[in-house]
């Protein structure tokens, strides 16, 4: 989690291993529109110490559950401006496949489960906190896969 | 939904008590008398159940009676007997040996009857099985353990945990403790003495995003006697019209996810997480 903006190229250099085929990053921005209403920027406000251990616990999934080398998942809080990064995943890995599908698991795991609640600032001088839409998402890489364990709310059961 | 009936069991043989536990006093009268008062209210009609050698007995003479007219050892002869002179109704059955039971804790027993289920009953705090002796039986239910009983098992728990009961989550910490010793008596006594009637506990709650603007604070401390953070939600949303519903929300208890049925403690940190939306 950070209140900052982080330097990107330092988080790339962690996953520059010499076993590594290859890296794959994703990362998400804040763009000019929401549902058809122009944006002007976001903030992010996180439960930060369970955010951190949520986000370690699916870095360590991550490296479980795929052939990969290294993972580093990064997440701002605080006001963003459109076209700022909001989310940096990067994953390096012996082969690109691995890489792929580890960062989409990464990703989507960081939406539903890590405790980062956003609200969107509209050009109209507007705010509000934007609702719950995982519902009606593509489905999770973790629920296509074969042994699924569901950590999600929204309509999920948090027992 | 089948009319309720009350049964109070005060058939016991208080061995470890050492004195009838429907005599004891936590509450300015007999406990028998104390759980009369706060069932009686709630249902059409309330009974206390009897062994036939108690019908003269002075604590008990005074109520409206159902002798056992099976029998068998334990509860079970009390549930049976009630069903056998009214088959038809349910029965809100309370042993008489939980005097700290609240008022709150047998509406939300009512409030929360389904035609699907046999039985509501309490999880208990202890073991996390079913308290059958604060519980709601539909004649069903009591079918199921008259046929039970023929089969040689007369624990009314296990009848309860081998059919459709709707189990709820303890409404308030302790409510259902019974005391069945001088020392659990004294304990109970000075808990009694705290006037909310329960052991009171302090949290911690801290809020976040839209729930924190609606409270208007990021952190509140604050005194409950709630047992699980089910009914605590469900208090706060009320206060803070909170849009979300509970089935909504995770909850973390000091820095990391719980379940909602985990037992509140003094001193605990509580975060309503409402969905996430990073990324």
């Amino acid at each position: 989690m950070a209140a900052a903006p982080v330097d990107l190229t330092l988080l790339r250099e962690d996953l520059h291993l010499a076993e590594a085929g290859g890296f794959c990053t994703f990362e998400g921005w804040v763009r000019n529109r929401n549902d058809g209403r122009p944006v002007d920027g976001l903030e992010y406000e996180s439960y930060e110490a369970l955010a951190q251990l949520e986000g370690e616990r699916i870095v360590a999934e991550a490296l479980e559950r795929f052939e990969i080398s290294e993972a580093v998942a990064m997440h701002r809080t605080g006001s963003l401006k459109v076209g700022e990064v909001a989310v940096w995943i990067g994953v390096s890995a012996p082969h690109r496949d691995a890489a792929f599908r580890a960062c989409r698991y990464i990703i989507d795991e960081i939406k539903h489960r890590v405790p980062v609640w956003k609200k969107e600032h509209y050009l109209d001088g507007d705010a509000e906190w934007v609702a719950c839409h995982h519902c009606q998402t593509a489905p999770r890489a973790s629920e296509t896969d074969a042994h699924d364990h569901d950590h999600g709310q929204c309509g999920h059961h948090h027992h | 939904m089948r009319p309720l009936y009350g049964l109070i069991l005060a058939g016991g043989a208080s061995k470890r008590m050492g004195t009838d536990k429907a005599a004891l006093d936590y509450h300015g009268k007999p406990q028998l008398q104390a759980a009369f008062d706060v069932v009686s209210p709630l249902v059409e009609k309330c009974f206390v159940s009897v062994r036939p050698d108690q019908t003269g007995n002075p604590v008990r003479a005074a109520f409206p009676q159902i002798v056992d007219s099976v029998d068998i050892d334990g509860p079970a002869a009390g549930l049976l007997s009630a069903h056998q002179a009214y088959p038809d109704v349910a029965w809100l059955v309370l042993a008489c040996d939980l005097p700290m039971l609240d008022r709150g804790t047998l509406e939300n027993l009512i409030a929360r009857r389904e035609a699907t289920n046999v039985a509501v009953a309490y999880r208990s705090e202890h073991d996390g099985l079913p308290e059958p002796l604060c519980a709601i039986w539909e004649p069903e239910a009591l079918e199921r353990l008259e046929q039970q009983v023929l089969d040689g098992r007369t624990c009314p728990r296990k009848l309860l945990i081998n059919s459709p009961t709707k189990l709820l989550e303890p409404y308030a910490r302790g409510a259902l403790d019974n005391i069945n010793t001088p020392e659990e008596r004294e304990d109970a006594t000075r808990r009694l003495e705290n006037p909310t009637g329960g052991p009171m506990i302090r949290l911690k709650l801290e809020y976040f995003a839209q729930l924190r603007e609606l409270a208007g604070t990021r952190e509140q401390t604050l005194e409950t006697t709630f047992a699980t953070v089910g009914p605590l939600y469900e208090e706060l949303r009320e206060t803070y019209a909170f849009p979300f519903e509970a089935s909504k929300l995770r909850v973390a208890i000091n820095g990391d996810f719980a379940p909602w049925t985990q037992p509140l403690k003094d001193g605990d940190h509580i975060v309503f997480i409402p969905p996430v939306t990073g990324g």
